[in-house]
């Protein structure tokens, strides 16, 4: 037994390990970097680093097949040789402090890669000029609302995750008198008005759409692969069927794409049905006062985007404007809010707002890699100098 | 004795490079380095038009000089040449300065080698009658998305392009078709309140002078034509505002003449050197060029002053001297590992250290003139990696006095040059920063610091190929170098390791600080996290024993592959935030460095008894 956890220890202890878990690290980045020509910087994201195992389909069916170690695993293995060498053989001398210095940086840095790949949280926030908004808006997730409008002052929101759409079971909510059915879901879809589609179009395309109620019937429905351009989104269309006690209220097709909302009455109360960018609502609200898009004299190269913004938080103890421009962010309350697009052709701007809790890390990471390795090289460069003057003397 | 030779081998360098420094002569006497030194704003920059001949020349046909071979045979300097474009386009537009190789686009433009000067340039009229139809496929190429394209679409891309640059700078100053312009300018300043007034009243169809208004017209679709086609600001402003963001382009500033009733002084001066250049009176067109540099030193003498310091930088050309220098240099060591060891290793290292601080003077001048820390582009990455991997070698010179350390500066220091080189066939390579990359602390820092990470990394590649090659090949490494070559290496690598790792882990932070992720997998991130992998594969495999000295070598020189895709290769991919240095024409390129590469790794695992310098290495 003692024979079988030595040779355990030896394993994860050894430099040979370490060497052959960092050419596959090595590999990987490689060929995701490839990769991402294809499938974007978030399709190699999901697909190649924040997975335990890279998968490929057998040609012409949908198995999966593990056919390389991912992110996750390569990652996992790394730390436990790391943490395991350290602790087998850790005894400190002022020789070996900037190795294990730089090996405790490494893995302050890792842990702080895991914790933003799980908790890190990306928005955006569009805003015309003269705009307040106090929610953002999620890049990838969308939500099906069903909102009771009845009352002028405030909308009564129920959200329902587009996880939840895709499952496709019923919903039964307690704030709705009516039960929820999905009677059709797809991830990425177009939409156009059947009576302006061009004479002759090609209809072979055109997915059913059984929709009976709002604007449903009158529109095409044509499914789109996913795609995975950063530049692009998904656009989900699903068909939702509500059914209250006296039995079915209509089928509403709906899509990020219908802004316009798609209202009904029932119960004696007003609602509407939408599917919208996912929300986050914030304690606070921003209104875009003034956007600058410089350029260089005499050329279309820009050379500065900028947004100024107001920030009041919703309970009144904050007011004050900001300015938000390339490589200065505004930070409030955990959330930091940069420039990211801009189209001043049209007055509006596109803050990116991100929350994450592990911020920090790699921060102190860097510090102590930088003073680890410092030490570690200054020592020997101090070691050979010497040792040469020795010599020359 | 060897002091004296050593002293003439140091002054010979100097004087080399000095050489440079000699103004721009005319035979028929022009003052041509005075209108070289000229400030115009263009690309966003004020620059002198210096430096808008060299960018044109080296975009449009990849040298500096306008020349053609015989029958026709034409020599012209930069200056000469784009004083050609803008005054006498009717003998430009003859010149074969139009560099095509793709024979698709030579077939769109129904032409075929054999037409081209050098069977590759060829000139603007040769293609006039084709241009609908390159036009139409440029347009059809336009529609894919770069890094789609194929080459024939890059390629026809590419000559639209060079086209279009070519007919702006025709448009720059004076209306290309062979009239008199200075003339009809005098002209129009002498008839303008009157000529308005004849316009205005034929379209009110009250009585005129008919052939005034026509003069009027007729000038007014010239100065549109020339707003519309041309992209240069040559014009200072006459206004209160005189910062750069006022200058002028010639048609706008000649159409404010039928508000102003006055035609602009300043465009008029450059018509009249014009007019000069075209009855080749040099007397007249040195005048104005010095009337128009005294009017200029008053409220734009500092815009004057850097443009003038920039032309004397790029006629002294500083890094091709250099890349000259670490050539002779690279051979001296070379030749000393088998004779007269000792003279050449110290000439080299001299050479090697006058090159390395010509680089630093040019590189210094660059910042200056940018206003920005050294590295700001793919050219300026090439020549500080050069800058920073040649420094080191003369730090490892100066330790071990054995000729290595010159041999690797002088081959990094010209192959970088080289590098550099090339990269400047795209453009001015003082280009301006797009927003994103706007932050000179860093640009200083992440920028400066992974930069030294590739030096370092292709160093301890190239020492190891040293290595590699003096033992297979040659019978001059001995034990005492072979040793001292395995700890440079080591030495290096660790170097390489503490830049590149710390290098991205800034980058790391100013994607944290300004787009709000600390990594993000971009193919440049991980480009360098590869760098930074691989130095550690090489550190742990050394101390866990796995790899030997040959292991070790083998090792660093698969390091070069490394750090050149990081370099290279993943702005070829053409995504991410990183790809501002898009770039097709390297590849094949580094496709031939990488193989190299494998096959010198490969060299290094014949069998020890079998190298040449075995009975060395064994004697110890």
């Amino acid at each position: 037994m003692s024979d079988l956890i030595a040779a355990f220890s030896r394993f994860f202890c050894s430099l040979r390990l370490t060497v052959v878990l960092l050419v596959m690290s090595m590999v990987l980045i490689f060929v995701a970097t490839l990769a991402q020509v294809q499938l974007g910087v978030y399709g190699v994201q999901e697909q190649y680093f924040r997975t335990f195992f890279v998968l490929a389909r057998i040609p012409n069916t949908e198995i999966p097949l593990p056919v390389f170690p991912g992110g996750y695993l390569i990652g996992g293995f790394l730390m436990i040789n790391l943490v395991a060498a350290h602790v087998h053989r850790f005894q400190f001398t002022w020789k070996k402090a900037g190795i294990q210095l730089t090996h405790f940086g490494l893995i302050v840095l890792l842990v702080g890669e895991l914790v933003s790949g799980l908790l890190q949280e990306d928005y955006s926030l569009k805003l015309e000029e003269g705009q307040t908004r106090n929610y953002s808006e999620s890049f990838r997730r969308n939500e099906v609302v069903i909102i009771d409008q009845t009352d002028a002052d405030f909308d009564d929101v129920t959200a329902i995750p587009e996880s939840l759409i895709a499952a496709a079971n019923p919903i039964q909510h307690a704030k709705l008198p009516f039960r929820v059915i999905v009677r059709g879901y797809y991830p990425n879809a177009n939409l156009a008005m059947l009576n302006q589609l061009p004479a002759g179009a090609e209809t072979a395309n055109l997915a059913p759409n059984p929709s009976t109620a709002g604007m449903g019937p009158r529109l095409g429905l044509f499914p789109a692969p996913l795609t995975y351009k950063d530049n692009e989104r998904n656009l989900p269309v699903a068909l939702i069927e509500l059914e209250g006690a006296e039995g079915s209220l209509g089928i509403w097709l709906v899509s990020p794409m219908l802004v316009q909302p798609q209202t009904f009455d029932y119960a004696g109360r007003t609602w509407s049905v939408g599917f919208r960018f996912e929300r986050e609502y914030k304690p606070f609200s921003l209104t875009l006062l003034e956007l600058k898009h410089d350029v260089y004299v005499g050329t279309q190269i820009p050379k500065n985007f900028s947004s100024r913004v107001r920030l009041q938080s919703a309970d009144g103890t904050e007011d004050r404007e900001s300015l938000i421009y390339m490589n200065q962010p505004l930070r409030h309350q955990g959330f930091t809010f940069y420039q990211y697009q801009m189209d001043s052709a049209n007055g509006f701007s596109v803050l990116q707002v991100v929350h994450n809790p592990g911020r920090a890390l790699p921060y102190i990471a860097c510090i102590l890699m930088s003073i680890g390795l410092t030490w570690q090289f200054g020592f020997h460069l101090l070691r050979f100098t010497r040792r040469r003057n020795n010599s020359a003397a | 004795m060897i002091r004296i030779y050593s002293i003439s081998v140091l002054a010979a360098g100097i004087l080399y490079l000095l050489a440079g420094l000699r103004p721009e002569s005319s035979d028929a006497g022009f003052d041509l380095d005075g209108f070289a030194r000229l400030p115009v704003v263009a690309d966003g920059r004020i620059k002198p038009m210096d430096t808008v001949a060299r960018t044109h020349l080296l975009t449009l046909q990849g040298r500096q000089r306008f020349k053609t071979e015989a029958p026709t045979e034409i020599k012209r300097t930069p200056t000469e040449w784009l004083l050609d474009v803008f005054y006498r386009a009717e003998l430009a537009d003859d010149y074969r300065h139009f560099e095509i190789v793709h024979p698709g686009v030579l077939d769109v433009l129904g032409l075929t080698p054999e037409d081209g000067d050098g069977k590759k340039r060829f000139s603007y009229n040769q293609m006039a009658d084709h241009l609908e139809e390159l036009d139409r496929q440029a347009t059809m190429a336009q529609g894919i998305e770069a890094p789609a394209r194929d080459v024939f679409q890059r390629a026809v891309l590419q000559t639209r392009n060079r086209i279009i640059a070519y007919q702006q700078l025709k448009h720059s100053l004076v209306v290309p078709d062979g009239r008199n312009f200075l003339s009809q300018l005098q002209q129009l300043q002498d008839e303008l309140p009157a000529g308005v007034e004849a316009v205005r009243a034929r379209s009110s169809d009250a009585d005129h002078d008919d052939a005034l208004a026509n003069r009027m017209i007729d000038a007014g679709q010239a100065f549109m034509q020339l707003d519309q086609y041309a992209a240069m600001l040559p014009l200072p402003p006459l206004g209160e505002d005189k910062s750069d963001l006022a200058w002028q382009k010639t048609g706008r500033a000649l159409l404010g003449a039928f508000q102003t009733g006055m035609v602009n002084p300043y465009a008029l001066t450059y018509a009249a050197m014009g007019q000069a250049w075209r009855d080749q009176d040099a007397e007249t067109f040195n005048k104005l060029v010095e009337l128009y540099s005294a009017q200029l030193q008053g409220d734009f003498g500092d815009r004057l002053r850097k443009t003038s310091i920039e032309a004397t930088f790029n006629q002294a050309e500083p890094f091709y001297r250099s890349s000259v220098l670490y050539v002779v240099a690279f051979l001296m060591a070379i030749i000393s590992w088998l004779v007269w060891t000792r003279p050449l290793q110290k000439y080299g290292a001299q050479l090697v250290a006058l090159a390395w601080v010509a680089t630093t003077i040019g590189i210094a001048i660059r910042m200056w003139l940018e206003g920005r820390p050294p590295v700001t582009n793919l050219y300026s990455s090439a020549l500080f990696v050069g800058w920073g991997a040649v420094g080191l070698c003369l730090i490892l010179e100066r330790i071990y006095r054995n000729g290595i350390g010159t041999t690797a500066g002088g081959l990094i220091g010209f192959g970088t040059l080289l590098i550099a080189h090339h990269l400047s066939l795209q453009g001015d390579t003082l280009e301006m920063m797009r927003a994103v990359l706007d932050s000179n602390f860093w640009l200083a820092t992440h920028v400066i610091i992974i930069t030294i990470g590739y030096s370092a990394t292709f160093l301890a590649g190239f020492l190891a190929l040293i290595y590699v090659v003096r033992g297979v090949f040659t019978k001059s490494l001995d034990k005492a170098t072979a040793d001292a070559l395995s700890r440079m290496v080591y030495g290096i690598v660790c170097f390489a390791t503490l830049f590149s790792l710390v290098g991205t882990i800034l980058g790391g932070i100013w994607a944290d600080q300004s787009w709000g992720r600390f990594w993000g997998w971009d193919p440049k991130e991980n480009g360098a996290l590869l760098i930074v992998i691989w130095n550690a594969i090489v550190l742990h495999a050394r101390w866990g024993g796995i790899a030997r000295t040959r292991g070790i070598m083998a090792l660093a020189v698969f390091g070069n592959i490394v750090t050149s895709w990081s370099w290279f290769g993943t702005n070829m991919l053409g995504v991410g935030l990183h790809s501002y240095g898009f770039m097709d024409a390297a590849f094949w390129s580094l496709v031939a460095f990488v193989l190299s590469q494998l096959v010198l790794i490969a060299v290094a695992y014949v069998p020890a008894a079998k190298w040449r310098s075995a009975d060395r290495l064994a004697r110890g």
